[in-house]
């Protein structure tokens, strides 16, 4: 099911993209198989499949950390060149810097990126606000726990603006209630952002919580198997919305095309 | 349907909880009073008992030793000074030695963790070289620095630097390869330039690499900088043990080493104390 065609480039474009590499002990691997995927302007896509298929590979196309072996992969129309100021990046490991504290890490990139110090923990300040870590400004990362982590991780995502938010599995360290709320706080910093979004993960219930379409990949070489579109209203909380008829409706059918993948895995 | 409880127990009630904490406290203070009293009571019985044995003879006092002796041995070194030149001379000597070694070999074992950490064709090649350095116990290496460099501080201070070296390469070579990774390429997305890069990811954890093994890595210096002392020197803590080993002077032995340990002790506990300054932000175990 595709969206309406809009007038705006596509922020993301996959045209039919494979991507071939040399593990370490010499074997020829295909990560992507004639992957073709896009992503609109202030969309919120998931991407979904079994474990080790390259679901992260996709991510590390998009930052240019892998180029395709064949098709092209497009940012904001253009091919991808080097790493663009407008991606933000949340990893699934801790990626804050445990000597700087909690302040120091969240005004990180406006200071790498030529903003005063004083601007920039200006901006901190506020956004620390908003993620619920006012009072912990002073902290080091090692005295939070793991969803204050993340919300640091967040905050210094959020503070540069990016238009295009690539995660990749952010929350499958985090346990079960903390991963519940993290997936509402950043549905609430999305809205206001309104950058896309292109969140990895394994969790099938999680990606249809969040997203406006579910790609399946196949298992490797991945290609798309099935795209879904998540017709559910927003704002959306993410702890009631699994009860939704539509959700469990949903749940069912990716679950049944999920489950033939990772059963060849 | 969920059931209310009935009131708590009476015994969980402030009151009764405050007796109980006063006297879990009371029993805390007694049984720290006694790991006290025994404590000291073993240093009695132990060196009482050496005493003891070596004015009646059980051992015979010019091996072995006694308390007084080496108590005697002490004073005199601090009033009259050694046989090399006055007690803390020889002190100051062996932390020099111990200083300079260890900021070579901390700075070296960085360099070259980060080189070997990044390059993978020199990591493949010399890690095997490196391995072997690393399991041959390194303080053999102390004669050949002494015959290379000399009885000077430079043989000391080699030896120091080889031991420290090991230790933080380690440390730093894991450190690229493995926690940065992510850290780095979290700092280039945010928008880090090369040389920002280098001065806020990769400079802090070359610090925390080295602060990770601090403890140690000094220990190893001080070993380094005495056993160098026993192989040949002029001056130093070693070579008071050495020179007293050499005329049979068991208490001479005996002080010295009293000498080293309240230096290691001393060194131990600034340490500790600079650590927790600078380690504000790493957890207890790491």
């Amino acid at each position: 099911m595709n969206h309406a065609a809009t007038h705006d480039v596509p922020v993301i474009e996959f045209d039919s993209v494979s991507c071939r590499f040399i593990s370490p002990d010499g074997k020829a691997t295909v990560a992507l198989r004639d992957f073709s995927m896009s992503v609109a302007k202030g969309e919120f896509i998931a991407i979904v499949g079994p474990t080790g298929c390259g679901k992260s590979t996709t991510l590390s196309m998009i930052t240019g950390l892998l180029k395709p072996t064949t098709g092209s992969v497009r940012v904001m129309g253009n091919p991808v060149a080097g790493i663009d100021p407008r991606i933000g990046f949340v990893f699934q490991a801790d990626a804050v810097f445990p000597w700087r504290t909690v302040l120091e890490n969240v005004a990180a990139g406006p200071m790498f990126r030529g903003r005063s110090k004083a601007a920039a923990y200006e901006e901190a300040k506020e956004w620390l606000r908003r993620v619920g870590l006012e009072k912990f400004g002073n902290h080091y990362p090692h005295q939070l726990s793991g969803g204050m982590r993340k919300r640091v991780a967040l905050a210094q995502t959020f503070i540069n603006k990016p238009e295009i938010l690539l995660m990749d599995e952010p929350f499958s360290a985090l346990d079960m209630q903390t991963r519940t709320l993290m997936q509402d706080e950043l549905l609430q910093l999305w809205s206001a952002n309104k950058g896309s979004v292109v969140f990895v993960t394994h969790d099938l219930e999680e990606a249809i919580a969040l997203a406006d379409r579910v790609f399946v990949l196949t298992a490797r070489p991945a290609t798309l198997k099935k795209v879904y579109e998540i017709d559910l209203p927003r704002p959306r909380v993410t702890s009631e919305i699994r009860y939704e008829p539509r959700f469990i409706e949903l749940s069912r059918d990716i679950w049944h095309d999920l489950r033939e993948e990772v059963q060849i895995a | 349907m969920a059931t209310t409880f009935e009131q708590p127990n009476a015994s969980l009630v402030d009151p009764a909880l405050a007796e109980v904490e006063k006297a879990a406290q009371r029993r805390l203070r007694q049984r720290r009073a006694l790991i006290i009293g025994l404590r000291v009571l073993v240093l009695v019985v132990w060196l009482g008992g050496w005493e003891l044995a070596g004015r009646l003879k059980w051992i015979d006092p010019f091996f072995f030793s006694m308390p007084s002796l080496i108590f005697t041995q002490i004073i005199d070194w601090f009033v009259n000074g050694t046989s090399q030149g006055p007690l803390l001379v020889q002190v100051w000597v062996t932390l020099e030695e111990t200083a300079i070694g260890f900021a070579i070999g901390a700075v070296g074992g960085v360099i070259c963790g980060v080189i070997l950490g990044r390059n993978k064709l020199l990591s493949d090649v010399f890690s095997l070289y490196i391995q072997i350095a690393n399991s041959i116990p390194r303080v053999v290496l102390g004669s050949v620095f002494v015959i290379a460099l000399g009885l000077g501080m430079a043989s000391k201070v080699a030896l120091a630097v080889v031991m420290v070296f090991f230790v933080v390469f380690g440390n730093a070579f894991q450190g690229v390869r493995e926690a940065d990774r992510y850290m780095i390429a979290n700092a280039q997305i945010l928008g880090a330039s090369k040389r920002q890069l280098t001065t806020a990811v990769v400079i802090p954890s070359a610090l925390s690499w080295i602060l990770a093994s601090l403890h140690v890595s000094f220990g190893f210096a001080l070993v380094g900088a005495v056993v160098g002392e026993f192989l040949g020197s002029k001056q130093g803590i070693g070579l008071l043990i050495s020179t007293a080993q050499g005329a049979f002077n068991s208490s001479g032995v005996f002080a010295a080493m009293i000498v080293l340990a309240v230096v290691a002790l001393t060194m131990d506990f600034l340490l500790t104390r600079l650590e927790k300054r600078l380690l504000k932000w790493r957890p207890a175990a790491f």
